[in-house]
């Protein structure tokens, strides 16, 4: 429970941000609510020579409406996310998600910049923002760009961000009045998903999976069963089809197929639009 | 002369939810724990810890250690070697015969389990500390490990080749091998049944720490020690590291919780001291979440192997137990005494006309087991009651209707049971009648049968257990005759103060359980004054120097009657000394309210407070009556204590999922007489959670290298407020008639009695399956497999019409 040393330096903007990460290299990470990059240091998992703190760059915590879609700033913490009325009208899956993740401690804390950054298959925003067809802002020494969520996540604990660019911005589009539903399975409140399923239903579906692979990822074997005309149950028989999910104390492989095949029929029955 | 008034006593304090003295300090943080005293100059360790579960230690280097800035010293087991003036202390060698391993403080040879400590760092920081712990380069040759119980009684791995066996001892408690054979002859029904009582982690909020402060002057220590047992640590400090005992004071500052974990003698304890004795500064450890899994004592860790039998009508006519228990590495302080604790128990709140106990306990490469909430009690309840269920099965009528045919019944008190026991007090089938009327038994029964009926994914289980458990540890010569190396008894001393305060010095020592606040009342209520005006010292050797500390609910039982009758003894002194001044015969003072008045004269009084200032002048007292009012006590109890209760608890099946959720918990418990009662649940409620995490949560759980793979508490599943129900208490009061209080203790109670409730009550919501048993913890994932394989058994009834008819015929029975 006592980390590594590091050195310390607090960002005063992104560009100072992306600035530090440019000098310093793959010696460096960024720190924005440090629930899950501290508790690796902690376990001296993770050791990285340099910490740069974006804790504080208060400009990137915003959640606004722009158009068609909802932007929600990188350091929009997941109790803000919680309890958005913004996101509560147009993006009801995503308030709620943020709503499951850990504790109310971790909820003030976590961020989800940080969440999408860490790219933990088993963490809950990651799916909802493929469920949703989310896209996300990174600025690097060259500027912006923007990366679909389905191209984000590249790897266990791996994404398409760059070790000089700083995730600033993750754009949703509405989904007003959709049907949605998020399906987190574990023993205890505060865990992690064993598996989770969010899902959006709006004419077409978005189904996304926790915890069932190496990466956040979608369940395109029960959207495309969808698409083609499969019932609920039947496209949800579909969940696991061509996963490797992990084994750990909590479950199998084989229990955690099971569990998908479960927890989607659930999801997208409670998704069902109500019409 | 001077009069002080002591304030008011108000009403009777005895029995009153009077809230915790404790609590403020503890809510505000004002309370001081071990890692919260800051000792300038204080150097600290860092263990560096074997990463295997067995092998050979080859060298171990601390040069690169000793080249880290500030770092102070680092040594090797074999470097301290001759620091020891004993090994660390097994006080239960429960046979003559009873094989014990070599056990120091830092392994020399072998390291024994993951976690084992091999090498120390010594730094003026924490963090230089675990930095240069991470720089002792260790070589290891590793030899295979062996986790398994049965595995380990083949010996084909020896964890200690110098004992030549994993075998530490065989122990038997079995009065007429005969009788019970004839009665398994000639039984109507017998169960046979195995369970396992997994490892545990006791996971005490606070971990362990201890800081050692050498005296300035004179060379003798302040050692400051998260423990349960400061006296029993002082003297095993002196025995383990050589340091005269008159040398050394122990204080246990505030203590966040133990359950038994902290009932031990460390090795990193005797190596602080022995440090701060060779550096001649202040030395600190304060432990890490995952050391606490890893070098903590564990609990539990059983394979039990249960019998019984029975006539046609259920009534149990033998009970047969052979019993594994896993020592883990070595043996700790009363590692090896665990199962004995047990032993006795096995036949349950029930009349059992014969009994046979056997256990043998081995030596695996994982942490050493001891003591942890319950010790050997749980087990034995568990065995008794998961398998009372299933007779009830067997014989076809309900497992409350089991439980009423075998209960001993109200009258028979004081009861010798077949194995030996003289249980003090008890009404069990009142207890049951009580915990079903306060649950809505029956609407429950039928809204279980409702959703069986209607074949939803969402099936209730209703389980029950009717514990009981012997606690009050201990009388001494019980203890003698199990070859326990230490007494039972307890020591108390009140003295009344010059100004009518008093001072009460115990020798339990409380981490959580609301002494000074009890004691207080104990006291308060016999003198007639204000809990307020009395003032309780505990946890250091210093200021109360006689004690036997906190464990086993000892500590009211035992403690607390120790605290009773040293107070009656200073009310006795004080009538002596009233009555001289009043000039009236002793008995015909009468001392209420704090004040001693004459019978049938009640303006001639004089305060408590009043004598206590006489007896502090000494200028009247009677002819060879001694100055001041002090007595102590010290009370060797003459039986245990036991202590019983009906819990049950409902469970919420999801048949799609596996997942047990616990939806209701209703306990009813006999603690005897009642000091406080708002204690009594908060001890009830903390316990049955426990007790709960046993069956639903928690598992200390191993690979086959030895590994511990729940060693954060990510992995190891210490359920919160958000994984319980709200607990519903009552109580039933039946005092105790062994000591003046009439009290029993209730710091196990909830834990014990919770475990098979629960288990009893998922195995009931999968009885439809026709699924008998589920091992512990119940985890989802064990219970979607258990219905599987059932469902590809063949034996879940798809029409659910022979649920149906079992279940019918239960219920019928139970009205009947
Ligand atoms: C006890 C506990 C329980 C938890 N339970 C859950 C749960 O149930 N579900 C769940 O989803 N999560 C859970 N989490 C994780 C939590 O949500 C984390 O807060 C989140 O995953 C990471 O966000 P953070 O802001 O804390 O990131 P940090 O820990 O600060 O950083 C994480 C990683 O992302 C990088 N990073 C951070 N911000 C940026 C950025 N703007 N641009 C580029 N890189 C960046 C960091 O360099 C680091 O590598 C839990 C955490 C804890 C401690």
């Amino acid at each position: 429970m006592i980390p590594a040393r590091f050195d310390y330096r607090r960002a005063g903007s992104t560009d100072e941000a992306v600035g530090l990460l440019t000098e310093h290299g793959d010696d460096a990470k960024l720190l924005a609510g440090g629930h899950s990059l501290l508790p690796l240091m902690k376990l001296r998992l993770a050791a990285p020579a340099v910490l740069i703190d974006i804790g504080r760059l208060s400009d990137l915590s915003y959640i606004r409406e722009e158009g068609d879609a909802v932007v929600v700033g990188a350091l929009t913490r997941h109790r803000d996310i919680e309890v958005s009325d913004v996101l509560g009208r147009h993006v009801p899956l995503l308030a709620h998600v943020a709503g499951q993740i850990g504790d109310p401690q971790v909820r003030h804390r976590g961020t989800i910049g940080g969440s999408l950054a860490h790219g933990d298959p088993a963490s809950d925003l990651p799916a909802a923002c493929l469920a949703l067809g989310a896209s996300i802002t990174a600025v690097g020494p060259t500027g912006s760009r923007t990366i679909a969520a389905d191209d984000f996540f590249t790897g266990f604990l791996e994404t398409a961000l760059r070790p000089d660019e700083v995730l600033t911005e993750v754009t949703l589009p509405k989904a007003t009045g959709a049907g949605w539903s998020f399906q987190k399975f574990n023993r205890r409140a505060q865990d992690w998903a064993i598996v989770g399923v969010a899902a959006v239903r709006n004419g077409t579906a978005g189904v996304a999976l926790v915890n069932m692979g190496s990466t956040p990822l979608r369940a395109r074997a029960v959207e495309e069963a969808l698409a083609s005309g499969a019932g609920d149950a039947e496209a949800a028989d579909h969940a696991a089809d061509g996963l490797e999910p992990p084994e750990d104390l909590n479950a199998s492989a084989e229990y955690r197929r099971h569990l998908a095949r479960v927890l989607v029929r659930r999801a997208l029955q409670e998704a069902r639009p109500s019409t | 002369m001077t009069t002080v008034e002591a304030s008011a006593g108000g009403g009777p304090v005895l029995g009153t939810r009077l809230r915790r003295r404790e609590d403020g300090a503890l809510l505000t943080g004002e309370s001081r724990f071990v890692a919260d005293l800051a000792v300038p100059g204080a150097l600290h360790l860092a263990l560096v810890r074997s990463p295997h579960a067995l092998a050979r230690i080859v060298d171990v280097d601390v040069s690169g250690a000793l080249a880290m800035p500030g770092v102070v010293a680092a040594f090797s087991g074999a470097d301290l070697r001759d620091e020891w003036a004993g090994p660390l202390p097994c006080g239960w060698p429960v046979t003559a015969e009873m094989k014990q391993p070599a056990h120091l403080p830092l392994a020399v040879e072998r390291a024994c389990y993951v976690g084992d400590a091999v090498a120390v760092v010594v730094a003026t920081s924490e963090y230089a500390a675990h930095d240069a712990a991470d720089a002792v380069t260790v070589t290891y040759e590793p030899l295979p490990a062996v986790v398994d119980l049965e595995q380990a009684l083949t010996d084909e791995v020896v964890v200690h080749p110098e004992l030549g066996t994993n075998v530490a001892y065989t122990w038997e408690l079995a009065p007429d091998d005969a009788a019970v054979d004839a009665a398994f002859a000639s039984a109507a029904h017998v169960v046979d049944a195995r369970y396992v009582q997994q490892r545990l982690i006791p996971a005490a909020m606070e971990p362990r720490g201890v800081l050692v402060v050498p005296e300035p002057f004179g060379g003798s220590f302040t050692v400051y020690s998260a423990t349960q047992i400061p006296h029993i640590l002082r003297v095993m400090l002196a025995l383990t590291a050589g340091v005269p005992e008159t040398d050394l004071r122990v204080v246990a500052p505030a203590v966040g919780g133990g359950f038994g974990s902290k009932l031990n003698v460390y090795a990193e304890e005797v190596l602080a001291l022995a440090l701060a004795r060779r550096l001649r500064r202040p030395v600190r450890w304060i432990e890490e979440r995952t050391e606490n899994a890893q070098a903590t004592i564990q609990g539990r860790g059983q394979i039990q192997h249960v019998e019984l039998a029975a006539d046609a009508e259920g009534k149990v006519t033998a009970v047969r137990v052979r019993l594994t228990a896993d020592m883990g590495a070595y043996l700790q302080l009363v590692t090896p005494g665990i199962p004995l604790l047990g032993a006795f128990l096995y036949s349950g709140v029930y009349d059992v006309p014969a009994y046979s106990f056997r256990c043998t306990s081995v030596f695996t490469t994982a942490t050493p087991t001891d003591a942890y909430r319950g010790a050997g009690r749980p087990e034995a309840t568990y065995a008794i009651e998961r398998a009372m269920d299933t007779l009830a099965r067997r014989v076809g009528v309900a497992p409350e209707e089991i439980r009423r045919r075998n209960f001993i019944g109200p009258d028979a008190f004081p009861y010798t049971s077949v194995a030996g026991l003289v249980y003090d007090s008890g009404n069990y089938a009142g207890a049951l009648d009580r915990c079903l009327a306060l649950a809505g038994y029956d609407a429950l029964r039928a809204e279980q049968q409702r959703r069986r009926a209607a074949g939803g994914t969402r099936q209730l289980g209703i389980g029950i257990s009717s514990y009981f458990e012997m606690c009050g540890l201990a009388p001494s010569r019980v203890l003698a005759s199990l070859n326990y190396t230490a007494g039972g008894w307890e020591a108390a001393s009140v003295r009344i103060l010059p100004t009518g305060k008093v001072e009460v010095v115990t020798g339990t020592s409380p981490h959580g359980q609301g002494h000074e606040t009890s004691w207080a009342m104990i006291v308060a209520d016999r003198l007639g004054i204000s809990p307020d005006d009395v003032d309780v010292i505990h946890s250091d050797t210093a200021r109360a120097p006689y004690g036997l500390d906190t464990y086993g609910s000892r500590s009211l039982a035992v403690g607390g009657t120790a605290v009773a009758m040293a107070t009656d003894r200073v009310v006795d002194k004080a009538r002596r000394l009233a009555a001289h001044q009043l000039e009236v015969a002793e008995e015909d003072l009468e001392l209420a309210g704090g004040v001693f008045a004459v019978r049938g004269s009640p303006d001639r009084t004089m305060a408590l407070a009043a004598v206590a200032f006489e007896a502090f002048t000494a200028h009247d007292l009677p002819d060879g009556m001694e100055p001041n009012l002090e007595a102590s006590c010290h009370f060797d109890p003459p039986n245990f204590t036991f202590p019983f209760g009906t819990h049950l608890a409902v469970v919420e099946l999801d048949t799609d999922t596996g997942k047990v959720s616990l939806v209701a918990y209703h306990a009813v418990d006999d603690c005897g007489v009642q000091v406080n009662p708002m204690i009594v649940e908060g001890q009830v409620h903390g316990g049955v959670v426990q007790g709960a995490a046993q069956a639903l949560w928690e598992e200390a759980a191993y690979d086959t290298e030895g590994n511990l793979l729940s060693a954060t508490l990510m992995d190891y599943l210490v359920p919160s407020a958000a994984e319980v129900p709200s607990i519903t208490t009552a109580s039933t009061v039946t005092p105790s008639p062994t000591n003046v209080l009439g009290v029993k203790g209730v710091g196990e109670a909830g834990t014990i009695g919770a475990a098979p409730a629960v288990i009893n009550a998922v195995v009931d919501a999968l009885s439809p399956f026709g699924i008998e048993d589920i091992a512990m913890p119940a985890s989802p994932q064990r219970v979607w497999r258990a219905i599987e394989d059932a469902r590809r058994r063949g034996t879940h009834p798809t029409s659910t019409a022979a649920t149906d008819d079992t279940t019918t015929q239960a219920t019928s029975t139970k009205e009947t």
